[in-house]
């Protein structure tokens, strides 16, 4: 244990996802050891987006303001939607320059043994987003692991009913991996394969 | 690391949860045939390229090489025996009914490393069952249940009486009673389950599944709603997973607690659409 301010600084990493205590430590007193315009400019980022980023109101992207870039760029294609379970899978898919089309985040997949159900995600909105027929294909880029695959059935039979074409992104990602490490190309081709589920 | 050697040890087991570690990394729970329940680092599983591919995800059955390690072992190989996850995830009532059979498991073997040999057969049963559709998913899952509680030696009486013995049939049922109860031993708060609820019951513990599988909607919830009481007046704790376990009939709509949803499914049929 350490002094008062030093501690709180490590307790605080510590609560970040992937921190450890060690490298709370170890980052810790690298803030300690930096210069005081570096912490500077990483606490003014931290404050900025504490103050300035929000979700989307549409598609749960993160944003600034009321919606994000994709969904107020007109050039973007209304008819296709991408559902992806995080933020950061946004951001590998628009590496890939392939999809011209918009984003549902659902914030999750479902994980019974977390106690994540269809509820805890964000499915009515995405029902929601599809009931006035604007949307007539829709890709579910879950993450190509087990969670991701229930999700995606779960979802193909809930919208199998309304008439849109569900399609799952599916050649070539390695199975059992997390979407955000797929490499441009790899995720590029498994848009061009998506291939048609029907539930 | 510490200066003491690392032994190198194999066994076959069903992993039963996997927990992100770090970047890149995952801390798998496996049920073992001979050592019991394992905890084990598997370093770079989640990289497109690791070398474990998909073979340590849930539900799946895998041979393994693993080093002892101070607090958890370390995967050093992982070969398939079968993976169960790509039938039982097409099927969301087998993937909640087979999630919350890998949870019990973990609950159920209790300390690491203590060999239980006839619980990791009953999961590997369960789980080929789910995957192969021979019944289904919620009857395969209480009957899961059931048999795990008599492996752990909380087997539910459902004759005689569960307090003295007194030979029925009885008609009351007591939770912490332990099952069945006669009219003298009957505590307060005992339920009255229908008769045919506990002839499933009974027909589920002994595998029984022609009379299991003709049994009505109102007793299997009667009876997965007793086997979910039983159980987690034992463990003292509500399974997560049990809540979720979707338990609709084949080829009703998806389960949803949205009514609106499913007005607008209805809506999108009147109206002619393809469907
Ligand atoms: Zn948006
Ligand atoms: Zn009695």
């Amino acid at each position: 244990m350490y002094e008062g301010a030093v501690q709180d600084l490590i307790d605080e990493l510590g609560r970040l996802p992937g921190v450890g205590p060690k490298s709370a430590q170890r980052i810790a007193f690298h803030l300690l050891a930096a210069d005081a315009a570096d912490v500077g400019r990483l606490t003014a980022a931290l404050q900025r987006v504490q103050a300035e980023v929000r979700f989307c109101v549409t598609c749960y992207n993160v944003a600034e303001g009321e919606q994000c870039r994709i969904c107020r760029d007109p050039r973007r294609s209304l008819d296709v939607l991408c559902v992806v379970e995080e933020p950061k899978d946004v951001v590998a898919i628009e590496r890939t320059r392939e999809f011209k089309g918009r984003y549902h985040v659902l914030g999750g997949a479902i994980s019974p043994i977390e106690g994540i159900g269809p509820d805890d995600l964000r499915v009515k909105e995405l029902m929601t987003r599809l009931m006035d027929g604007t949307v007539t294909e829709l890709i579910i880029a879950t993450d190509p692991n087990l969670e991701g695959e229930a999700t995606a059935a779960y979802l193909a039979r809930l919208i199998a009913p309304m008439g849109v074409a569900v399609s799952r992104l599916a050649s070539g990602l390695p199975v059992g991996g997390d979407l955000e490490y797929a490499d441009e190309v790899t995720l590029g081709r498994a848009f061009e394969g998506r291939r048609r589920i029907t539930a | 690391m510490s200066g003491v050697p690392q032994s190198l040890y194999r066994d076959e087991g069903v992993v039963l949860r996997v927990q992100k570690l770090g970047e890149a990394d995952r801390i798998i729970t496996v049920l073992t045939r001979r050592t019991g329940k394992v905890r084990a680092v598997a370093k770079g599983v989640r990289r497109t390229k690791s070398k474990f591919g998909a073979r340590l995800e849930p539900f799946s059955h895998v041979d393994l090489q693993l080093y002892t390690g101070r607090n958890l072992d370390i995967v050093n190989q992982a070969e398939s025996i079968r993976s169960y996850g790509p039938a039982v995830v097409g099927d969301y009532r087998a993937y909640t009914a087979g999630t919350a059979v890998l949870e019990t498991a973990d609950r159920l073997a209790g300390e690491e490393k203590e060999p239980q040999l006839r619980l990791f057969l009953l999961v590997i049963g369960a789980l080929r069952s789910l995957a192969e559709q021979t019944h289904p998913p919620g009857l395969v899952l209480d009957a899961f249940l059931l048999r795990a509680m008599s492996v752990a030696g909380w087997e539910p009486a459902l004759t005689d009486c569960a307090r003295c013995a007194e030979p029925g049939p009885h008609r009351h049922f007591s939770v912490p009673g332990g099952g069945i109860v006669c009219p003298s031993c009957r505590p307060t708060g005992s339920a009255m389950p229908s008769p045919v609820t506990v002839g499933l019951l009974e027909a589920l513990l002994t595998g029984d599944w022609a009379l299991a599988e003709a049994s009505q909607g109102t007793n299997r919830r009667e009876a997965s709603g007793l086997v979910a009481a039983l159980l987690q007046w034992h463990l003292e704790r509500s399974l997560r997973s049990l809540a979720l376990v979707d338990r609709s009939e084949p080829g009703a709509p998806a389960p949803v607690a949205l009514p609106d949803v499913h007005r607008l499914v209805g809506a999108a049929q009147l109206a002619g659409e393809p469907s």
